[in-house]
């Protein structure tokens, strides 16, 4: 085994998170707001609504849509990206809104729409959950009914090890049987609202790593809950 | 009477276990726990917990006094934009005065701002009405918006609030429950104050003894 010599490159623990930092209301234009930052990677996070739909063909009479806008900003890594919509921010989107459709409570807003803008301002892996968990904070911002928080962290297999919490160095590692990068998605309660998993893994270390991701998940609540409380407190 | 310190809540969390606690406004009970849906205030009284909102969009209920603007003329009455999904309809019926029905935009044209009364929420939409003293078409003024949600704090208990900004700054008050605020002063230096209050009212508005404090902050800016 390759247990004994295995590090990870930053020196961390292998269930542990990168340095967290959560506030709320850094847009005072939007309805609500969040910025998430792990390490390097750093989000940021508007609501908007519910508002009215337009047009009005995609009003949905029975509850509000969810629309969520993935945007990684052409600086946000080393080489330059280019600005605009892509077929990876396009399914991340997508991913988001699924991610957190199933607690909110959109049925009390018929014909209504919320409008959900992630920004990515610095990217170092792991972006997709730290948009998640902005826009989970945002949407508690903006006061939308919400059944719980959605806190997600992505995890990984090197070679042989789970590890919680990937950089980009650590996503392109490439001994052994590569790497294997997993963003769950979960609830306070520990549900799972989203789930994704490229790379080959066993069914078991995938039950284990779902225990990992528990854990996680739990730190990242702990995080975002102190950061809604705050902004609170502050203006006591 | 208990009454619990009121303390920051977030959805999903748990305010407090127990069979004899009910579940109020933006709460749920599960398994004897009440959960929070809102991001907000809890509070109690008498068992009953609820939770007070800081943001969200405005719900419209039946008897608030609204201000909006007119968006649309139809055959017979004006529909209204109050800032809720639902347009406000504002039927010839209900205004106080005979209308000729050819020349509606004579008593009210699109754009122009309206305070109005909630009669009726159903279904179809919002009905509403200016047949009340206070209600009707505004000329002049300033008007400017706040989250609906802290328009209570706004008014104050019983309206303390609200007469002692009149009083200091000599201003007319109407405040819309959807957020929307009307000042009309004899001169801008006091409608200016008088707004000035209104968005400190409304920043501070998680503060205990904020009529003290708004008497405070007139004492200051009147040095």
């Amino acid at each position: 085994m390759t247990t004994k010599t295995f590090k990870r490159a930053d020196g961390r623990k292998n269930d542990e998170l990168r340095p967290i930092k959560a506030k709320v209301g850094v847009i005072p234009n939007a309805d609500g707001s969040a910025m998430y930052q792990s390490g390097d990677t750093i989000a940021i996070a508007a609501v908007y609504g519910p508002r009215k739909m337009h047009p009005q063909h995609a009003q949905d009479p029975q509850k509000a849509s969810l629309r969520c806008t993935y945007n990684m900003l052409s600086f946000s890594v080393n080489e330059r990206i280019k600005p605009g919509t892509s077929r990876r921010s396009t399914e991340i989107s997508k991913i988001t809104e699924w991610a957190l459709e199933p607690v909110l409570m959109l049925d009390k807003f018929p014909n209504m729409v919320v409008d959900v803008f992630i920004n990515i301002t610095q990217a170092d892996a792991g972006t997709r959950c730290a948009g998640i968990n902005a826009a989970s904070m945002a949407l508690a911002h903006a006061g939308v009914p919400m059944k719980d928080i959605v806190s997600s962290i992505s995890l990984g297999k090197l070679d042989k090890e789970l590890v919680v919490d990937l950089t980009k160095e650590e996503e392109d590692f490439e001994e052994g049987e590569g790497a294997t990068d997993i963003p769950v998605s979960m609830t306070s309660q520990g549900k799972i609202t989203h789930l994704q998993l490229d790379g080959k893994i066993k069914g078991e270390q995938l039950k284990e790593i779902l225990d990992i991701a528990k854990k996680a998940c739990a730190k990242v609540y702990e995080i975002q809950k102190k950061a809604l409380k705050d902004s609170i407190e502050e203006k006591k | 009477m208990t009454e619990m310190q009121r303390k920051a809540i977030i959805p999903g969390e748990v305010i407090v276990e127990g069979e004899e606690y009910l579940p109020g406004e933006g709460t749920e009970k599960l398994d004897g726990k009440i959960y929070s849906q809102r991001y907000g205030l809890a509070e109690e009284t008498n068992n009953l917990i609820k939770v007070i909102p800081l943001s969200g969009v405005y719900e419209p209920r039946r008897g608030n006094v609204v201000i909006g603007k007119v968006e649309m003329i139809t055959f017979n009455g004006w529909v209204i934009d109050i800032g809720t999904s639902q347009n406000a309809f504002l039927s010839l019926m209900e205004v106080p005065r005979f209308v000729n029905k050819d020349a509606l935009e004579e008593v009210m044209t699109i754009g122009d701002i309206v305070v109005a009364k909630i009669v009726s929420i159903n279904k179809r939409g919002i009905d509403v009405t200016i047949k009340m003293k206070g209600l009707g078409r505004i000329d002049e003024g300033i008007l400017f918006e706040v989250n609906s949600h802290k328009v209570p704090r706004i008014i104050g208990k019983e309206g303390s609030m609200i007469s002692l900004i009149k009083e200091q700054t000599g201003c007319n008050i109407t405040v819309g429950q959807n957020g929307v605020i009307l000042i009309k002063g004899d001169s801008v230096e006091k409608e200016l104050l008088a707004k000035e209050a209104v968005m400190f009212i409304a920043e501070k508005s998680f503060i205990n003894g904020l009529t003290e404090e708004v008497e405070k902050w007139f004492k200051e800016r009147k040095k």
